[in-house]
């Protein structure tokens, strides 16, 4: 910033501007974590301070004995696991395709995912949910699975383009010089190199399964199968009657885990989700 | 396109094949493990969908569905509950985009400068980027909780009057929901923007600075025309969204207090799953689709635009 001369009032504003924005970012999760350390007196008082006087862990306890919690959770991990690794597998031959290969077929997959970024889920859901059902797959994991890896797919693929095209052809053709396979090249110059971007794109799409909620809602019946996002809305009363501790404890642990996920993978989802809205 | 080694794997020796029909079948081989699912559960249930339209489908029903015409959207242009929802939808998605796009293109512009809590910005903007929805608005009802809340005790802190229930006053609902929506939103929106404005080469700016442009003339000149394809596709993709979104409202008021936060999607949602009307919110499906059509040629042509300007 050298070449431009910031005055000493300007660079006030700048700051205050970013403490402002700082202060909007943090004050609903930091209340968030402070309401679920209060004990059930401090969330009864009228005038509610920003640090628990008394902070306790009883919510917790309350909100694991309330709700299936930790049933939710596995259905969740497990959805979200199987969901991540099959979007993957699936997509990377064709984001490999898509790379490197131009014709008709890659025209329309493109044209397909932008399509389907803004696609209402609306139109979707009530057909798929008639098709899982004549399939036996409503109240089932698998058939969330199902819907999961194609709702990841477009993302995927963009990300996963992107990463093959990040891998020179030029190494691909060397190898092949060299009297490699189609195979080998793939196996041990283009995979190792894509390896990150495989592990980004199955960590995005792990998140994307573990915060959904509208086909979870809709496509999951009974409480032994629904999700850590549809068992959360069951701590929810009318506005005012929730048990505020509780709902506020299982909330946070619910966030936990894309959080650490999405810290890690951040970086790289900002360059796919960028390459997606606006190169490709 | 670089000419990548179009060989089968099982012919490795062999020499390039001339391009020709049966080239595609390698590469048909490998996309079929993607394509085959999204056929089967992407594009085969939206033209299902779009059939449910025209019929009487409901759920749990013993007589055949039929098929009736255009009736379900006769029906529909008679509905003013569904276009009370269509006109506070983007109302909603209106009320979102655009703070959200001035706010974050103020964030970027000021992201971009060295500034020393740069860092905690970034950090902090996983936050709403990475919770679940689910839990964007469990969170917000802690705060806006008339009682227990943090809104009203710091509005009686400054004493600024006892507070209100927010979420279920009738007009204090909509605007409530409205700025959970910019919180949700506005990391990915800056984040993009930023990147964006990165782009816009350096020396240009140093160029126009020498030249005695101010900073708004640099914004117009310079910054702004690098910045517009991805402001343009961003803000086309964040209102699409935002028109299309469920989750966040599901949990905040579920659509009330009287209808008043009822979104397009929640409609919808309980005309299928509450009332089993599914050829009727078929119907609104195919409505709120034709209307996000439009709105998505816009930002094609504005992504067609950035490959241009590139």
């Amino acid at each position: 910033m050298s070449a431009f001369r910031t005055r000493g009032a300007a660079r006030a504003g700048q700051y205050a501007a970013l403490l402002a924005y700082l202060v909007f970012l943090a004050f609903p999760f930091l209340w968030l974590v402070s309401t679920a350390f209060k004990p059930a007196t401090e969330l009864g008082s009228l005038h509610p301070t920003w640090i628990p006087r008394d902070p306790t862990l009883a919510n917790f306890r309350q909100a694991f004995e309330e709700q299936p919690l930790l049933r939710a959770a596995g259905n969740s991990l497990l959805a979200a696991v199987a969901a991540a690794l099959i979007a993957v597998a699936v997509a990377t031959p064709m984001a490999y395709v898509l790379a490197r290969h131009r014709s008709r077929l890659t025209a329309a997959a493109t044209g397909w995912v932008v399509v389907s970024q803004a696609f209402p889920f609306v139109l979707l859901i009530i057909p798929l949910f008639l098709v899982l059902k004549n399939l036996h797959l409503i109240n089932s994991l698998p058939g969330l699975v199902m819907v999961y890896v194609v709702w990841s797919l477009p993302f995927a693929l963009w990300m996963l383009t992107g990463y093959v095209r990040a891998v020179p052809a030029e190494l691909e053709e060397a190898a092949a010089v060299d009297g490699a396979g189609r195979l080998r090249t793939l196996v041990s110059v283009t995979a190792p190199l894509l390896a990150p971007g495989l592990v980004a794109t199955a960590l995005f799409a792990f998140i994307t399964a573990w915060n959904e909620f509208f086909f979870a809602l809709v496509l999951l019946k009974t409480p032994e199968k629904q999700t850590l996002p549809v068992v959360l809305t069951h701590f929810l009363g009318a506005e005012g009657a929730a048990d505020l501790g509780p709902l506020a404890a299982a909330a946070f642990l619910a966030t936990l885990p894309s959080l650490v996920v999405f810290a890690l993978i951040q970086r790289r989802i900002t360059g796919g989700m960028l390459a997606g809205a606006v190169k490709s | 396109m670089t000419t990548a080694p179009k060989r089968s794997a099982a012919r490795s020796t062999a020499p390039a094949r001339p391009p020709g029909p049966g080239r595609d079948f390698g590469a048909w081989f490998l996309v079929l493990p993607a394509l085959l699912p999204i056929l089967v559960l992407s594009v085969g249930p939206l033209l299902y969908g779009i059939g449910l339209a025209f019929t009487d489908a409901q759920s749990g029903r013993t007589q055949a569905t039929r098929w009736i015409g255009t009736l379900n959207f006769q029906d529909l242009l008679h509905d003013t509950l569904f276009w009370e929802s269509f006109r506070i939808g983007l109302l909603w998605a209106v009320g979102v985009t655009v703070p959200q796009f001035l706010l974050s293109l103020g964030l970027a512009l000021l992201l971009n400068q060295e500034l020393k809590l740069r860092w905690l910005a970034r950090a902090l903007a996983i936050v709403p980027w990475a919770m679940p929805e689910v839990v964007v608005g469990i969170m917000w009802r802690l705060v806006y909780n008339p009682d227990a809340g943090v809104l009203n005790e710091t509005l009686r802190d400054l004493g600024l009057g006892d507070g209100r229930a927010w979420l279920s006053g009738l007009g204090t609902a909509l605007p409530a929901v409205i700025v959970v929506g910019v919180w949700a939103g506005m990391p990915q929106t800056t984040v993009a923007l930023l990147a964006g404005v990165q782009n816009t080469p350096r020396e240009l700016h140093e160029a126009a600075a020498l030249d005695g442009a101010g900073a708004w003339r640099r914004f117009r000149t310079v910054t702004w025309p690098a910045l517009r394809p991805v402001a343009l596709a961003i803000t086309s993709l964040n209102f699409i969204w935002n028109f299309n979104s469920f989750a966040l409202v599901y949990v905040l008021t579920n659509g009330g207090p009287g209808g008043r936060t009822r979104l397009p999607m929640l409609f919808a949602y309980e005309e299928a799953f509450r009332y089993g009307q599914f050829g009727y919110a078929a119907a609104m499906g195919c409505v709120l689709v034709a209307v996000v059509s439009v709105l998505l040629a816009l930002y094609l042509v504005g992504r067609l635009k950035g490959d241009q300007d590139r």
